[in-house]
């Protein structure tokens, strides 16, 4: 007894992280930063001629000076308020109609075929018809984002729920647990990893839609702003608004990502080696 | 105290995995069930739980007949089916979620404690050797007191020495409340160690063979000549259960 308790205690220890300052997630900027020096550099010594693709510098310029005028922000709150009103929505209804789906076989039988056929639509295609329905202020923007985000996480959680291993399903059985037991203590932590993957895709796509949302005509965001830049040849605000996607996009995955990693410490899954 | 009288099991592909199986086991018993792999020992003791129900038969508990999972009725699996997501001891207190929080946390490290996993409050299953997580498993079957407890293959995953272990521990553990068992198993061994009765399976359809009840003292000794007898019998006796009777066989071989 006492050999297999030290033998545990050693692989703790192992497994403890070390004291150092881990920097490794620094070298994910090597390449981008690297890349724009080197465009930099280039325009600079006049070996390339940055008025179709503007130097970072002057990226950051236009950046800034949007920021100054309140303009950056203006736009940028009009496109996260789209994001998270379409963003919400899907979940909402993603969740609902995929966690029914999984579980209960008469609904699934009966809404799956449907949306399963909905799905090869691409959605984008449906911008037409939103705007006939409901208009082309914010609620067909909303709605265009919600569809986009709503299919990963049906699809995912519906085919999650079904995955779920009969055998943990069975020691629920044994102890006697109501439907909703065995919802809430086995299928949705069963199934959270899946979820959240599907969580974090449904955002991408989010902020995918949100710019073709704000093409089809927006007063402000960020979508707007790129438009603007094209109908006035500015390509430099062009990429300051997509720099300005990237960066949103970077940071809300990331808050998604660790939030649910809390959830997710439990998880025995593969660590590739450093 | 539990009866199975003339029990089928048909499974809707057409098989027939039990046959006229009749069976009473006595309160605080403990019963060994051996068979080759496929003679319908998993299926009798999911009728037995509750997790499926017989064809035609009954199985009753105390005269009432079992129509599905019931609490005095623990059931141990091949593999300890621990979620990943629970800790533990948050694992074992599945089997008492109904009762105070309190009174939860007490039971729970009583059954770790029981198990000799105490130190292991808070830790992940996937931190724990197949042996440990055997043992959770364990804890969380007993840790409600059932009446009943159904062990299938419990300790058949694990190596020899870990094996010897937990039968022991089994027997320890028995011996605090005595529940009535019933131990599924091919070792012909586990089963001289643990039972006081042993019932011999044969296939196509499931049926019983033979039941013997070895007059072997406790605590029993796999090496002792008596000991070893009566587990060249049974071999014998499974051999002819999974076999056809074609030609002669001078030495039993083992047939699992
Ligand atoms: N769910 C099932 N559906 C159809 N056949 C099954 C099912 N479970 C078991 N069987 C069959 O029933 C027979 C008995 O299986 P089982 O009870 O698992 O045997 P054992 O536990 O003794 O190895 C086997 O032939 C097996 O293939
Ligand atoms: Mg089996």
């Amino acid at each position: 007894m006492s050999s297999v308790n030290s033998c545990a205690a050693s692989t703790l220890e192992a497994a403890l992280p070390s004291r150092r300052p881990n920097l490794k997630w620094l070298l994910g900027f090597i390449l981008p930063v690297g890349l724009a020096l080197a465009w930099e550099v280039a325009v600079a010594l006049k070996w390339a001629d940055g008025r179709l693709l503007p130097t970072p510098s002057r990226v950051f310029t236009t950046l800034a000076g949007l920021a100054r005028t309140g303009e950056l922000a203006a736009h940028v709150l009009a496109t996260l308020q789209r994001v998270a009103l379409g963003f919400g929505f899907g979940v909402a209804a993603g969740t609902v109609l995929g966690a029914v789906s999984g579980y209960w076989t008469l609904a699934r039988r009966l809404i799956d075929p449907m949306l399963q056929a909905l799905r090869n639509i691409p959605s984008i295609a449906w911008v037409p018809m939103f705007i006939l329905w409901f208009g082309i202020f914010e609620t067909s923007k909303v709605i265009l984002i919600a569809v986009g985000v709503f299919f990963p996480i049906y699809l995912s959680l519906s085919g999650a729920i079904l995955g779920v291993d009969r055998k943990l399903v069975e020691v629920g059985r044994i102890f006697r647990f109501s439907h909703r037991e065995m919802i809430t203590r086995i299928l949705l932590p069963a199934t959270l990893p899946a979820y959240v993957i599907s969580l974090r895709s449904g955002l991408g796509l989010g902020w995918m839609f949100v710019v073709a949302a704000e093409f089809m005509g927006a007063e402000e965001g960020l979508g707007f702003l790129l438009v603007d830049g094209q109908q006035t040849g500015r390509p430099a605000v062009i990429l300051a608004s997509i720099t300005a996607f990237a960066i949103l996009g970077k940071i809300t995955d990331w808050l998604l990502a660790s939030v649910s990693a809390r959830f997710l410490t439990w998880q025995d899954s593969f660590k590739p080696a450093e | 105290m539990l009866g199975i009288s003339n029990v089928d099991k048909r499974y809707p592909n057409g098989l027939l995995a039990l046959s006229g199986l009749n069976l009473d086991v006595a309160e605080g018993e403990i019963l060994a069930i051996v068979g080759g792999s496929g003679c319908g020992k998993s299926t009798l003791l999911r009728l037995i739980s509750g997790l499926d129900t017989p064809t035609a038969g009954t199985v009753a508990l105390d005269g009432t007949p079992v129509t599905g999972p019931r609490p005095e009725i623990g059931l141990v699996f091949q593999e300890p089916r621990l979620m990943p997501w629970l800790t533990i001891d948050q694992n074992v207190a599945f089997g008492i979620r109904h009762l105070p929080q309190a009174e939860q946390k007490a039971r729970v490290s009583e059954s770790l404690a029981r198990v000799g996993l105490a130190s292991h409050v808070g830790h992940w299953p996937r931190e724990l050797s197949g042996g440990q997580a055997q043992r959770v498993a364990l804890a969380r079957a007993l840790v409600g007191r059932p009446k009943v407890l159904l062990l299938d293959e419990p300790f058949s995953a694990l190596d020899a020495l870990t094996r010897g272990d937990l039968q022991d521990h089994l027997l320890d553990l028995w011996a605090y409340d005595r529940p009535t068992m019933i131990l599924v198993t091919h070792d012909i061994e586990e089963a001289l160690v643990l039972a006081d009765r042993i019932v011999v399976m044969q296939p196509n359809p499931g049926r019983v063979r033979v039941e013997v009840t070895p007059p072997l003292a406790r605590p029993r000794d796999r090496l002792d000549a008596e000991f070893l007898q009566w587990k060249y019998k049974l071999l014998g006796d499974l051999d002819h259960a999974s076999r056809p009777p074609t030609g002669d066989e001078s030495f039993p071989a083992v047939a699992i």
